[in-house]
């Protein structure tokens, strides 16, 4: 395919091809070749990268700290997928079958929070969760609670804050999903005595495969990586790997370490995609 | 034989537009009926109302003598077989054909087997591992007739089964449909808008135009005695001459027209109406003659060649008549060889009393 273009458009293959190559060197290989030199060499006495080289930094990986920090990280990343894929489909699905009219408006409902920055929206959130937010003086004026709950800087905080921040990731890739299989199947299911939650389970579950792969990695990536949001919401309590780095960086002002923990990140993502995608979870991605 | 569908002035909407106006209609059981109309005339939507799909404004739709307005397509006894066939993508033929059983426990265990058979029935062993992507259209659509007659369903609801193959498939697969329809004994009720599927395979037709039922009948009752000009255009009868009725003896009548000498045709509504009426003839039914109109036909209409087109086994030809109205003309290729005719020749046109037809406009 890519050989019998090649023939016919010469010039516009190979100029999109070195265009692409040399967009990737100067914007993606070139920081993280920086990257990977500093995470290579040794921390100044006051800061700063000294360039001795060592593997030191990466022993430091090994600690069992770390290791905790890691497997937390991974887990909130999982729930906050998982979460936003169950809150995300009935609302993916809405969307992709309303008509034309309405799925303008349910999209720009969907993509009005990215007008807002994500620093000062997840500020929102903790607004509305802290101890006199609007949540708890709801719940104290209605006389449910006579204590407020302590609803701020809790692992729910920052999983709320993660599925909050990262749901349209999984909408969107479900709702061009969903809209590709045509309602005929699901009319033909529905002949063929299939009730309404056997004809989900059978037909539209299985062919929106395809958008819950794109919003899973959308999803998972990020959040794996966030720091505003546990920070924040989390009240930097417990440790997460974006939040140490972030650390790491700016207050131990120790980057080589911060670099090492960087590509602990990338691997621990790389690894996780292949072994998930070895699965037959994964089968029809590759 | 009892009525297994039955519907009664049936009415549907969609929006402004009545797609479905006061339609009665009874199927019989075991019969193959076609709906035969242009799109749009809403054909589509009573079979859609059949199975649940649509849900009639008002009329009453029964099923073996049950009302099912109410009921939801998955407890009818009905399997539809779509237009472009939506076959589930993402399992083999033998999971689609067996999607239906497995969604009624009642279908019993032996569902391997009933699939099976039903894969020979379409001839498509061999194949049931394939998905449908990498299956022909023909074989598609023996996938989706599969599909929904392993439930032995009591109707079996066609939506222009045939519109997506091409024109030697078609044929081969109207005799597929017409031998699967005899083996099955199912009610069979297709939706078409190509009049020789519905006259070859149909026991009965009905014709819709716009949402209104014109006539229902047998393929011989509808294509020899059109209730109107309207059907009778629709199942081929394309030439027509309107002139006034002037005398009427043993279903023959009289027609007047300025421009023209008398015309005789076959009047077969009975009703005696002195009038208005359209003669029509069907373009394979005229006899061209070149200088002097031959003898043996009752009926001469002098005309001009207009128009001439080449299709393989015939010629169409197009005339012009005094009055500015354009008749066509098909004639077998074997019998063009007698004579040429030119562009802007005048020829007469003639036919006898009973392959015309006059009709109450």
């Amino acid at each position: 395919m890519r050989h019998y273009s090649s023939h016919v458009f010469p010039l516009p293959v190979s100029f999109s091809f070195w265009a692409a190559g040399l967009f990737l060197c100067l914007f993606f290989l070139l920081p993280l070749g920086v990257v990977l030199g500093v995470s290579l060499a040794s921390r100044g006495l006051y800061g700063g990268v000294q360039w001795i080289g060592t593997f030191e930094n990466y022993r430091r990986l090994a600690d069992p700290m770390i290791g905790v920090i890691f497997v937390r990280s991974i887990l909130f990343a999982s729930l906050t997928t998982l979460v936003c894929a169950v809150v995300g489909f009935p609302l993916a699905y809405m969307v992709a079958r309303a008509s034309q009219r309405w799925q303008l408006v349910w999209l720009t409902l969907v993509m009005i929070p990215f007008w807002t920055n994500f620093l000062v929206r997840t500020y929102a959130w903790v607004l509305i969760l802290r101890a006199d937010g609007l949540v708890n003086s709801l719940l104290l004026q209605l006389g449910i609670e006579s204590e407020p709950l302590p609803l701020l800087f809790t692992d729910l905080a920052v999983g709320v804050g993660l599925v909050y921040g990262y749901l349209p990731f999984m909408v969107l890739p479900l709702i061009v999903a969903i809209e590709r299989i045509p309602p005929q199947l699901e009319e033909a299911a529905y002949d063929l005595y299939a009730s309404v939650g056997a004809m989900f389970r059978h037909v539209v579950l299985p062919l929106s495969k395809p958008g819950f792969w794109a919003g899973g990695v959308l999803v998972f990536i990020p959040s794996l990586g966030a720091f505003i949001t546990p920070y924040l919401l989390g009240g930097g309590q417990k440790m997460m790997i974006g939040t140490l780095i972030q650390q790491e960086f700016l207050v131990s002002r120790d980057w080589p370490f911060g670099s090492a923990l960087s590509f602990g990140l990338m691997g621990t993502a790389l690894v996780l995609w292949f072994v998930v995608s070895r699965t037959s979870l994964g089968k029809d991605v590759q | 034989m009892n009525a297994t569908v039955v519907l009664e002035h049936v009415t549907k909407a969609h929006g402004q537009m009545v797609a479905v106006n006061d339609v009665s209609l009874s199927m019989k059981s075991g019969e193959f009926f076609s709906i035969l109309g242009p799109s749009g005339s809403g054909k589509t939507t009573i079979l859609r109302m059949i199975a649940g799909l649509d849900v009639p404004d008002s009329g009453t739709i029964m099923i073996q003598q049950r009302v099912v307005n109410a009921d939801p397509p998955h407890v009818r006894p009905v399997n539809m077989v779509f237009q472009h066939y939506a076959l589930f993508p993402h399992m083999n033929v033998f999971d689609n054909i067996a999607f239906g059983l497995r969604m009624r426990p009642e279908a019993g265990r032996n569902i391997r087997q009933a699939v099976e058979r039903m894969v020979a029935l379409v001839r498509l062993d061999g194949k049931s591992q394939r998905f449908p992507g990498q299956l022909s259209g023909g074989e598609q659509q023996r996938v989706a007739l599969a599909r929904a007659l392993v439930n032995r369903p009591v109707v079996v609801l066609l939506d222009e089964p045939l519109a997506a193959l091409d024109q030697q498939l078609r044929q081969e697969m109207q005799g597929e449909l017409k031998r699967l329809q005899q083996e099955v004994n199912a009610t069979f009720i297709c939706v078409t808008h190509q009049q020789d599927e519905a006259l070859t395979l149909s026991d009965r037709i009905a014709v819709m135009h716009a949402g209104t039922l014109l006539q229902v009948g047998t393929p011989q009752e509808v294509y020899d005695q059109p209730a109107s000009s309207t059907v009778a255009r629709f199942i081929g009868l394309s030439n027509s001459l309107s002139g006034t009725m002037t005398r009427l003896e043993n279903n023959v009548c009289w027609i007047e027209h300025e421009a023209f000498p008398t015309l005789m045709a076959r009047y077969p509504s009975g009703a005696a109406a002195h009038g208005p009426v359209t003669v029509m003839v069907r373009p394979e039914r005229l006899h061209i003659s070149l200088d002097v109109p031959d003898k043996g036909y009752d009926n001469t209409l002098p005309a001009v060649v207009h128009h001439i087109m080449f299709h393989g086994n015939e010629m169409a030809y197009q005339f012009r008549l005094r009055n500015e109205a354009v008749w066509t003309a098909r004639v077998p290729i074997g019998e063009t060889r007698r004579a040429q005719l030119a562009i802007g020749q005048a020829v007469y046109l003639q036919w006898a009393v009973h392959e015309g037809l006059a009709l109450v406009p």
